[in-house]
């Protein structure tokens, strides 16, 4: 197994022993699908008009929760500058931790999304749609997260800095990625998930370092 | 100016005397082009034969929408050549371009607010120029909120040039993507071909585009100077320091 797989695994394996860590984005996804039929009323035409943009709202704010504990937890113990004192590329741990927040962050989304489009009234063909440009959407949240992180790695006043420097930049996603029947935006939603995804490791893994110095 | 004297003023000191130089020159000049600008385009220019004497506006806000987005490219340029070259100045120069590019972003979206509400009908559309201009404009912010968040001032500097530099990777996706979403707001009339402003609207237009363009630089400059006197002064307190203990 390969250093970069060995590094997703351990991810993974503390995600699966702090079950928290993803419980609450993908609670407070729920909570956000949940709210907004009492916010605008429980017509179902225009709950499932409004579902896709909703949704794609709450999983883009999910996905600043877990920016704060991304990296600043290995930093705090250490296992960060071990890492990188025995000569493992800060990119690599970047890719890693991409990697692993998508799988720890979009599956669980994946999951939560059709039952988030029951409470919603989504009609099935959209959510067929909606759940491949969800799916590459993660990519690029996690890709973001992960920049965001590492450029906030021991900054004050974590929250509202990470929801300024992530959303300007998500932008392109939410555009495309909460538009799932017009033709087209599926696949940019994915060209600009995958765009995000190759330059995120190189930003991350500079600004890794650039913080340990 | 050989690329070999640009070079020269890499180096600090032959930095601070070119700036206190050339500041007052930039200044004056930047006024006195952005004056004459907007005196011929106030008074001289025609009115447009649709909207009227609110077509003035144009001669503030397209300027500064152009230096607000040539600024940011400055400022990731510059944020590149800190982290390749490792340059002081560099540095220093995203530092100093930050606020004054969001300065030029806000006047850009306040006064196409403002030519928005007689022509549109509203202060604000969610047109795919406007949004990627409010985009540019957080943008900014991000980069400045980053600058001071970070106790360690040098580390600051650097994490917001990378957050600049994904920007610029970022930027025309955004605005390419905003654009093909929605757009109300007219195409480009200026184009390195040529131009369908008229000339009468076009002169004032770049002439106050040439005062914009000086004024930018002559406030980064004096922004430069400044950051610079501030890290000396630190520097001195720091050597008192150690001495005295």
């Amino acid at each position: 197994m390969s250093l970069l797989w060995r590094l997703v695994a351990r991810d993974l394996k503390l995600m699966v022993a702090r079950p928290g860590e993803w419980l609450m984005p993908l609670a407070f996804f729920l909570l956000v699908a949940m709210l907004l039929p009492f916010a605008i009323g429980p017509e179902p035409k225009l709950l499932a008009r409004l579902a896709p943009g909703i949704l794609w709202v709450g999983a883009l704010l999910a996905s600043l929760m877990p920016v704060s504990t991304l990296f600043a937890l290995d930093s705090a113990d250490g296992t960060l500058d071990q890492l990188l004192v025995r000569g493992v590329a800060a990119e690599t741990l970047a890719v890693a931790r991409m990697l692993a927040l998508w799988l720890g962050f979009g599956a669980p989304l994946l999951v939560a999304t059709p039952l988030a489009g029951l409470l919603l009234d989504v009609d099935g063909a959209v959510l067929m749609r909606l759940l491949p440009g969800m799916a590459a959407g993660a990519l690029g949240l996690s890709a973001l997260a992960v920049v965001a992180a590492s450029v906030t790695l021991g900054a004050r006043g974590g929250g509202g800095l990470v929801a300024l420097l992530v959303v300007p930049l998500a932008i392109p996603l939410l555009l495309f990625g909460s538009r799932p029947m017009e033709p087209g935006a599926l696949g940019l939603a994915a060209a600009a998930a995958l765009v995000l995804a190759a330059i995120a490791p190189f930003a991350g893994g500079a600004a890794l370092r650039a913080s340990r110095g | 100016m050989a690329a070999t004297d640009f070079h020269a003023l890499a180096n600090p000191l032959r930095f601070q005397r070119f700036a206190t130089l050339a500041t007052p020159w930039l200044l004056l000049a930047g006024l006195g082009f952005l004056a004459v600008g907007l005196g011929i385009g106030l008074f001289a220019s025609p009115p447009d034969y649709l909207q009227g004497e609110v077509v003035r506006i144009l001669y503030v806000h397209v300027p500064a929408a152009w230096f607000a987005l040539g600024g940011y490219l400055g400022m990731a340029l510059s944020a590149l050549a800190a982290r390749v070259w490792r340059h002081p100045l560099a540095d220093l120069s995203v530092r100093a371009i930050a606020p004054v590019g969001a300065m030029f972003a806000f006047v850009c979206l306040v006064t196409g607010s403002i030519w928005g509400r007689p022509t549109w009908g509203t202060w604000w559309v969610w047109d795919g120029r406007l949004t990627s201009m409010l985009v540019l404009f957080l943008l900014y912010l991000g980069v400045i909120a980053l600058i001071h968040l970070h106790e360690d001032r040098a580390r600051g500097l650097k994490m917001a040039g990378y957050l600049a530099i994904v920007g610029t990777i970022n930027l025309p996706i955004i605005k390419y993507s905003v654009q093909w979403w929605n757009t109300l707001h007219q195409p480009a009339s200026i184009r390195l071909t040529g131009s369908s402003i008229h000339p009468d609207m076009l002169t004032p237009l770049l002439l106050s585009a040439l005062g914009f363009l000086l004024l930018f630089a002559a406030l980064v400059l004096i922004r430069m100077r400044a950051l610079i006197a501030e890290q000396r002064l630190e520097a001195r307190a720091l050597r008192r320091a150690a001495r005295a203990g």
